[in-house]
């Protein structure tokens, strides 16, 4: 039964992962770049939630609200000021740009913030410690089925938006043939833009998760970036947008089994199965690579 | 392509040149340098071969970490692993009774034999993937050592064996074994980049699949660069255990160390062998006026990083030598026109 | 006025000059037709034209302004558009989205999703149907509904017989006929010279980058089109 558990814990802990992967296969399955700030953008969320809930006593799920915006405008400028930029010299220059802009947001975020670490879990209520106890070893957490949900939802409206609406259909065009996309009236560097400021927002929201499960401080986006990342290559198997939500999924499962092994164990076991899944001979981003081409 | 032929341009007789007598002097001069450095302990304070230590060890990661993003495309955010690992590689022969000395090489060597298996897992990843890759082995290492008690677990360790030596000598000692190493992985590479391997690493440089199609053997190539990093990076690591003789999983194994490295090649010039030094001068030297301010000295890093990569992409040696025409260390070929032969940056 | 102003136009692939000094008018409602051996530089122009090919020295002009510097997904709103050599649909998009993907910044004008599928008629039961699992000629048919649906004032037209079947090329020429039978102006690159000639006002030949010959459609016979396109008329078009 503490197996079932495990798995249980490990679900709602991988709806988190992928949550913060989404917006780094959205922007790799459009651009092929990998954003290396985004963790800290994630970061930088929960940190303008908290300056929001410094000026107005309320709940982290309201603070959020006009801090969405601002990241969907900074997202927007990180593409027209930077990306852009990056992406017309070959793969080096936006892996070395957003490394760059990595180090500045955690040492700004350090000098601003001071090196304390915050949560935002009394400032949730009852929905940080709440939890259904169903059987004696069974017990789901609030906190938990939320993050999965709002994983789920996310997931499901992405999908619909790419699937539905105009600026969704000019994503997927774009992703398959940038080229081909200018020449049927797309303007490519907007629908980058678009993106990223999605993909900001999202981070932002992954960014509340972070700081209402757990502590945060100005260093804590490179870890949760290579978690992200992690989930973005395990999910690759599938290839598509809900793979990376699965993703996220078999990431958080083998940390809380990992854990439950050794409680020194739970991130090792985590890296180890994405090394794993690396070996693997179908061996994860290629293939996400080979179905959004 | 085009399989059309071109009117014949006129071609002019050329002569493929690799020295010229400014760089042969450099080179020459650059040999005499390090021969020169030796005396430094001899002739100069032991605040000066402490700082000149700091300096070399910049300029020995900054190298390594060009050899892999500069001449294999390949950009690694995970070089602390080996530094890491050839610090406590270092820790742990020392608890085995091994000279700590000797123990730094055998720690060099140990990471280049650590990096063989890793480079077959390593070396079928491009771009981003190889990127976080290599991170996560870092990050893993990590872990594996804080888990490790008679390593010190989290909290660190220290080198004490060292305390065996006066300190006056052991300072002489790390200065000269940081410059052997220097010198050593420095000439390496420029052999390496003269041989025709250097020639195919540029191949591979400019058109991965096009190099690979002329039966260019791609991964043979990288996997040297990468042996060859890994165990620079490992020296380096030794080299700062040796030279603040107290290490600690988190801070030895931090992602900021390739942080410092891009900034240094990102800075000096990519791809170009004079520049990681100068990126590597210009480091320290930001190092000693901003120290004191961590914080910012860091977003300063950062940013200039970002602005190097964006607006100057070949840092400052590789734009001078683009303006110039200049080469001071030969490690590519020239193409010179015969008759009446400006220095043309073509 | 013309509609299409090409002047002293030099377009290059690295250090390789695809098309060098090209001048060319094309008058509103006119079909040119490109003929020319491969690597003649007819793809590299009409990507020129439709601005996916940044010059390195000439102007386009269309409809009397500059447009040398127009990015290409702007020049489709002032109603250029190009179908592309290899047809290039979004394949992993039904048919029905990529007609919508173009169709977002149309002009006003008669095509929309339904007349494109009229006169197209084999694209009706394709319509929820992935781009590539489509045939060359389903394909091809799509990827002209794809241009025509932005209302163009200039159609370019790379190569759309290239790898169909005979069968498959009728049909798209039947369609094409009644396309501009109605007044479109038309820019096309063919290898079938019959078929370039018999469809087209006037016959523009290249060769390495440059018109060897040029003439009208009807005027022009198969051997002095020939003559052109293997260069056998160069040295004597060097020596008058």
């Amino acid at each position: 039964m503490t197996w079932v558990n495990d798995v249980i814990q490990g679900v709602m802990l991988g709806g988190f992962y992928g949550m913060l992967a989404c917006g780094l296969a959205l922007m790799f399955g459009l651009m092929r770049i990998i954003n290396l700030a985004h963790g800290d953008i994630a970061v930088l969320g929960a940190y303008l939630i908290y300056v929001v809930l410094e000026h107005w006593n309320t709940s982290p799920f309201v603070a959020i609200l006009p801090v969405l915006p601002v990241m969907l405008l900074l997202g927007y400028l990180l593409q027209r000021l930077l990306l852009e930029r990056s992406l017309r010299s070959g793969m080096l220059v936006p892996l070395l740009t957003t490394f760059g802009l990595s180090i500045v947001i955690q040492n700004l975020l350090q000098q601003g913030f001071s090196p304390d670490v915050r949560s935002l879990g009394a400032q949730a209520g009852s929905v940080a410690t709440a939890s259904w106890q169903i059987t004696s070893q069974l017990s789901i957490p609030a906190i938990g089925a939320l993050t999965l949900g709002v994983a789920v939802v996310i997931f499901g409206g992405l999908q619909l938006f790419l699937s539905r609406t105009h600026s969704g259909r000019q994503m997927r065009a774009t992703a398959q043939d940038p080229d081909t996309a200018e020449l049927v009236g797309i303007n490519s560097k907007a629908v980058y833009a678009r993106a990223t400021a999605i993909a900001v927002a999202i981070a932002a929201i992954g960014g509340m998760f972070l700081a209402i499960r757990s502590d945060f401080y100005p260093y804590s986006g490179p870890t949760y970036l290579i978690f992200a990342f992690e989930a973005v290559v395990i999910g690759g198997l599938g290839g598509s947008l809900w793979a990376t939500l699965l993703g996220g999924i078999v990431l958080g499962v083998a940390q809380t089994i990992g854990g439950q092994i050794n409680p020194e164990y739970p991130v090792l076991a985590g890296h180890v199965v994405f090394l794993l899944v690396l070996l693997s001979p179908r061996g994860g981003l290629v293939n996400l690579r080979r179905a959004t081409a | 392509m085009s399989a059309q032929p071109l009117a014949p341009a006129v071609t002019p007789p050329t002569t493929i040149r690799r020295w010229t007598r400014l760089s042969a002097g450099f080179t020459s001069g650059f040999g005499l340098l390090v021969v020169a450095m030796i005396f430094v302990p001899i002739a100069l304070g032991a605040n000066t071969v402490q700082d000149m230590t700091t300096l070399l060890t910049y300029v020995l990661m900054a190298v390594m970490w060009n050899a892999l993003a500069g001449y294999g495309g390949l950009v690694s955010i995970g070089q602390q692993a080996y530094i890491g690992l050839g610090a406590y590689a270092t820790v742990w022969l020392a608890q085995h009774s091994v000279d700590p000395y000797l123990g730094m090489l055998l720690a060099t060597v140990f990471c280049g034999v650590v990096a063989i298996p890793l480079s077959f897992l390593m070396l079928r990843f491009r771009g981003a993937q190889f990127a976080i890759g290599t991170w996560v082995v870092a990050e893993a290492l990590a872990i594996w050592v804080s888990l490790d008690n008679a390593l010190g677990a989290g909290t660190g360790t220290s080198l004490a064996q060292l305390d065996s030596y006066a300190p006056t000598s052991r300072e002489h000692y790390t200065y000269w074994l940081t410059l052997g190493f220097t010198a050593f992985f420095t000439g390496a590479l420029f052999l390496l980049l003269r041989s025709r391997l250097g020639s195919s690493l540029q191949a591979i440089r400019d058109d991965e699949d096009a190099a690979a199609s002329v039966g260019v053997r791609v991964v043979a190539g990288k996997r040297i660069l990468f042996l060859l990093a890994a165990a620079g990076a490992g020296a380096a690591g030794a080299m700062t255990l040796a030279n603040t003789l107290f290490i600690e999983p988190t801070a030895i194994f931090s992602v900021n160390y390739t942080a410092f490295m891009i900034f240094m090649v990102l800075v000096g010039g990519l791809g170009t062998f004079e520049g990681p030094i100068i990126g590597a001068i210009v480091f320290y030297l930001m190092q000693n006026w901003l120290g004191n301010d961590g914080v910012w000295y860091l977003v300063v890093l950062g940013g200039a990083a970002m602005a190097f990569a964006l607006f100057l992409p070949r840092g400052v040696w590789g734009t001078l030598e683009e303006r110039s025409g200049l080469r001071f260390m030969p490690v590519g070929y020239r193409v010179q026109r015969a008759s009446p032969a400006p220095e043309e940056p073509q | 006025m013309s509609l299409l102003d090409i002047e002293a136009l030099n377009l290059r692939h690295g250090l390789l000059e695809a098309v060098r000094d090209f001048t060319l008018s094309v008058a509103e409602g006119e079909t040119v037709a490109l003929v020319g051996a491969n690597g003649a530089g007819k793809t590299t122009l009409l990507r020129a034209i439709a601005g996916a090919h940044r010059p390195s020295a000439g102007t386009i002009s269309f409809d009397g302004v500059d447009v040398t510097r127009v990015a290409a997904y702007r020049r489709v709103q002032m109603g250029i558009a190009l179908v592309p050599e290899g047809r290039r649909l979004f394949p992993a998009l039904t048919v029905e989205e990529n007609l919508l993907v173009a169709a977002q910044r149309r002009r006003p004008g008669r095509w929309t999703v339904d007349t494109v599928i009229e006169a197209f008629p084999m694209l009706a039961r394709l319509r929820g149907r992935r781009a590539a699992t489509l045939s060359g000629g389903e394909q091809q048919a799509a990827a002209i509904g794809r241009a025509l649906i932005t209302n163009p004032r200039l159609l370019l037209l790379d190569e759309v017989s290239l790898g169909l079947a005979p069968l498959a090329v009728e049909d798209v020429y039947r369609s094409l006929a009644s396309v501009i039978a109605e007044g479109a102006t038309v820019v096309l690159v063919e290898q079938d010279l019959t078929r370039a000639a018999a469809v087209a006002d006037r016959v523009v030949c290249m060769l390495e980058g440059r018109i060897v010959l040029e003439g009208a459609g009807s005027e022009l016979t198969r051997e002095q089109i020939t003559e052109a396109y293997f260069g056998l008329r160069r040295s004597q078009a060097l020596d008058a």
